[in-house]
């Protein structure tokens, strides 16, 4: 039972935290020909837009109400109707997310009414699916913001069983996964792999890994998302066998998503280490009825041996940690299971799956607070997104990035880290950066009587020109 | 929260041409079709290279944590300024009215831990919206720590980035410059010593660091940089100079004007980009300070630098001779990068001008003819019709294009702020055709146009017997 202990200072210097109408445009961004847009002033969507593009190296839709003086003073109506009917006919979407921002929220905006007004006066677009989502970002992070959106898309976009007639296991073969942000594109497709390995028909919601997952199409422009979830397929959803839930963030989502189309959830909190990809597949296997293929059998034995091999380096080792809750959750876990002790936990917001986690005490804080906690305890390795890259340099220890945002690390946003084959790509990861850096040598010791005469020589090794 | 009268004045800059036309000041944006950073964004752009300052952004999250920590910008000392400070607004915060009581101890906790010289407490949307009086917490906070504290006032929804620049260099103006006088200058034993100002110049990838050393040469002492490398008593000291150079950039173009009005200080508007470029800007230090030996010198440093940058740059411009560019990026860059690519042999096609004032648009008749192709419309469909219709060799744009570009499968070459490589002086000409070149020589775009083997559309080649096939016939 982990201690929280919540912000109890005035000032957040370094924040680790990114707001929720970030993580709502990124639920989004995982939907095909989808457009995001922020309800606020125009640097609000401005910010989150090169947050991602910094992040993904890929354009990103993003759009804004534009919300200036009058309109903050006055009321923003005009603004919403206004901004999704542009987008509307600019850019023929399937789907229109708007998430409101601190501002719309302070002013007192009524984003679900600003819908109906549209509806009623422009008949012509109700073929374009548009959900509103409240993402006020005085409050929460990016795993609350998208998990709110991931809610209100199911809520309004996917049929009660009653009234479309869809009923559990009226197809047989396919499983809904509601994935959580702390999975990457390469997560997603590693966890793709697997549920097709038990010849199962996954439909992930939302599905990053068919729009941001950085590939070249044959198109050179789309003012819209290209790829992601198909509007269409939420309808299919309460025909499915079961539904996977992946992050405890989106526990509410899954329980939303049984009690409109009596689909059975499963939960799972993360999918990194042995025991939760265990819990997977033993799940997936009764799913489908079929034994489990031998290829992931011998990839479970893989991270088995990577866990005997890794155990040396990672055993004991102080590890600070700072991230959004899941992710947060899901390393806990698996460098508890390598004997790892976690010595700093920080994150962004207070969630339930906080307090089971194996840990002492978390923070609900920044980058000055891991900081802080790392050089009290002397930690020897810190994960951390990008911004705590010179916190560590400051601490003189390694970083493993993980999370959001990473803009120095090309390749970061695909990494794959969950299933056995990404954990143990993980350990490995861990172990080198354990082996090479955190680990502690021995002082040399000269002897006051020592004969040896060449410790001044000890860099002197490098060959030279005669 | 500034008035409506108060946005509209800024909005007025006497000095912007973009006032003599037809609009004045800056457009108003359209919801659902509108790209940039809002006043906050700016202001923060402006300021956020003064290293030593701590940089508060009063507001809720979404200002500062996906913000800070994002420039490309380089301080010779201090670190400070890359530390983001937020008060993080709560929702108990707004809804209690506990906001400016937060301000009020965030100011303390900072100067606190990191003992700064000053504090610039940035507003935001929210605190506006609800009415916090950031001019009045400053104010007591600053009596109370005996450290200035600085108001700028600069609400997202004021305007766009580039109001809020103008907001942050009013800021300056009205509240540090003129409030401390420089170090005693120093002699020199063979000439005279001048103080001088850059506005507008921020120190991306170091770039300015290329260019200091002429002016130290020269014998003028940049009293400072408004606000790469700068460090806060140094802001303090600008009424001092004896000449303001406005760099590459109408956004602060009010602290010029307005250091003119009450300190009488002249300026010039000048470029680093390219080697004609820079030159002229050396010249024209020389000639407003009206210093006959200083001119004399400075041809000779002139003549020196470009001999020497032109023989190291003749193998790379063999290389990069005829090929063809559109340029698009805002306002004065248009014109000073142009030259820049003359200067190697490059044509530049066509050039948006967005936010290019009649100024800039005669500057750039003037080097292009009057055929030069004019881009006003700044979309991605826009962009790459013109890529096609002009047969363009590369795209120099703001790093927002990149994607566009690169999706589009044709070379890229990033002008803006968040760069990491810096094309300032005679030095910096020789980064921009490294970087010019690696991107249009490369292999990779033969091989990313090309499609896969089995999509070709002609027939396949007749059989000749190839290993693999033979493989297959004997198997």
């Amino acid at each position: 039972m982990a201690e929280i202990i919540k912000r109890n200072k005035a000032l957040s210097v370094n924040p680790l935290k990114a707001s929720q109408p970030v993580g709502g445009t990124l639920a989004t961004l995982g939907f095909d020909r989808a457009m995001p847009m922020l309800h606020g002033s125009q640097g609000c969507t401005a910010f989150a837009k090169v947050f991602f593009v910094r992040h993904f190296r890929e354009p990103i839709p993003l759009q804004t109400t534009a919300m200036d003086q009058s309109s903050s003073v006055m009321g923003a109506d005009e603004n919403v109707i206004e901004g999704i009917k542009a987008i509307a006919e600019k850019s023929n979407p399937t789907l229109i997310v708007v998430l409101t921002t601190g501002l719309a929220e302070t002013q007192g905006a009524d984003v679900h009414r600003n819908l109906k007004e549209f509806r009623e006066q422009y008949p012509q677009f109700d073929h374009i699916a548009v959900v509103m989502v409240n993402t006020p970002d005085f409050t929460g992070c990016v795993e609350t913001g998208y998990a709110a959106t991931v809610y209100e898309i199911i809520k309004v976009l996917v049929p009660n069983a009653s009234e479309a007639g869809t009923k559990p296991n009226n197809r047989p073969r396919q499983v809904n996964v509601l994935v959580s942000p702390m999975l990457t594109s390469g997560d997603l497709e590693a966890l793709r792999d697997t549920i097709e390995q038990f010849n199962l028909r996954p439909v992930f919601v939302p599905d990053i890994s068919d729009s941001l997952d950085g590939s070249l199409t044959e198109d050179d422009f789309s003012p819209v998302t290209i790829g992601g979830t198909p509007i269409s397929e939420l309808k299919t959803l309460g025909d499915a066998t079961a539904t996977l839930v992946i992050g405890a963030s989106l526990q509410k989502a899954g329980d939303l998503l049984k009690e409109k189309t009596g689909v059975p959830t499963y939960q799972f909190d993360h999918l990194y280490g042995l025991q939760a990809n265990d819990d997977l597949i033993l799940t997936l296997a009764n799913i489908s009825q079929q034994p489990v293929p031998e290829r992931i059998e011998r990839q479970r034995s893989q991270l088995q041996d990577a866990m005997l091999d890794t155990h040396f380096m990672l055993g004991q080792l102080r590890v600070a940690i700072a991230a959004d809750p899941d992710q947060l959750n899901a390393f806990s876990h698996l460098l508890a299971g390598m004997g790892a002790e976690i010595v700093a936990a920080v994150t962004t917001a207070h969630t339930p799956v906080l307090a089971n986690m194996p840990v002492k005490q978390i923070k609900i804080g920044d980058l000055e607070d891991l900081e802080l906690l790392a050089k009290e305890h002397k930690a020897q390795l810190l994960i951390g997104n990008s911004h705590a890259v010179s916190s560590a340099e400051r601490l003189g220890i390694p970083i493993l990035r993980a999370g959001f945002p990473l803009y120095d690390l090309i390749g970061g946003y695909q990494k794959t880290w969950g299933g056995y084959r990404g954990s143990r790509q993980a350990l490995f990861d861990l172990a080198n950066l354990a082996i090479n850096f955190a680990h502690e040598e021995i002082e040399v010791y000269h002897s006051i009587y020592s004969q040896k005469f060449d410790a001044a020589q000890h860099d002197a090794c490098s060959p030279s020109c005669h | 929260m500034k008035s409506n009268k108060d946005i509209a004045e800024l909005l007025d800059e006497p000095a912007c041409e973009h006032n003599k036309k037809e609009k004045s000041g800056c457009a108003k944006p359209k919801p659902g079709s509108t790209a940039g950073g809002c006043a906050f964004d700016g202001a923060q752009i402006a300021l956020l290279p003064i290293a030593d300052v701590a940089h508060l952004v009063h507001g809720s999250i979404a200002c500062a944590g996906s913000s800070w920590d994002n420039r490309g910008t380089r301080s010779s000392g201090s670190q400070l300024y890359q530390i983001g400070m937020t008060t993080d607004l709560t929702e108990q915060d707004v809804i209690m009215g506990r906001s400016e009581k937060r301000l009020f101890h965030s100011i303390k906790q900072a100067i606190d831990s990191y003992n700064p010289p000053a504090v610039f407490v940035y507003n935001t949307c929210i605190p506006a919206l609800v009415g916090d009086d950031i001019n009045a917490v400053c104010k007591s906070a600053s009596e109370k720590w005996n450290v200035p504290v600085i108001p700028i006032d600069c609400a997202g929804f004021y305007g766009t980035k580039n109001l809020g620049n103008r907001i942050a260099g009013d800021a300056m103006v009205n509240h540090v410059i003129g409030t401390r006088e420089p170090e005693p200058q120093p002699q020199h034993p063979n000439y005279k010593i001048h103080d001088v100002n850059l506005i507008g110049e921020y120190n991306i990838a170091g770039e300015f660091w290329q260019v200091l050393p002429l002016l130290d040469e020269m014998g003028l002492r940049v009293l400072c940089t408004l606000s790469g490398d700068a460090r806060f008593h140094e802001v303090q000291t600008m009424h001092r100079a004896e000449v303001n150079m406005m760099v590459c950039s109408k956004a602060m173009v009010n602290v010029a004007r307005k250091l003119q009005k009450e300190y009488g200080t002249p300026w010039f508007e000048g470029s680093f980009y390219g080697i004609s470029d820079t030159s002229q800007a050396l010249r024209d230090f020389a000639k407003s300070l009206n210093d006959e030996d200083l001119v004399e010198r400075t041809e000779k440093i002139i003549a020196r630098e470009e001999a020497r940058i032109q023989a190291t740059l003749e193998p790379w411009k063999a290389r990069l001779k005829g090929k063809r560019v559109l340029l698009f990026t805002g306002g004065v860059k248009s014109w000073s990068v142009i030259s820049a690519l003359q200067d190697l042999g490059m044509v530049v096609v066509a050039t948006g001008t967005k936010k290019s004032t009649e100024e800039d648009k005669a500057r750039i008749r003037e080097l292009m003819g009057n055929d030069a192709m004019m881009i006003e419309d700044g979309s991605p469909k826009a962009l790459l019709k013109c890529v096609r219709d002009y047969k363009v060799d590369i795209l120099i744009a703001g790093g927002r294009n990149m994607y566009t570009a690169l999706k589009a499968k044709i070379p890229f070459l990033d002008i803006n702020q968040e760069r990491e490589f810096g094309y300032e002086g005679y030095q910096g000409m020789l980064e921009l055709v490294r970087q010019l070149s690696l991107t249009i020589e490369s292999p990779v775009w033969e091989a990313v146009r090309a499609p896969a083997p089995w999509k070709s559309t002609s027939p396949p080649p007749p059989f000749e017997g190839g290993r693999l096939t033979r493989e297959v016939n004997h198997g």
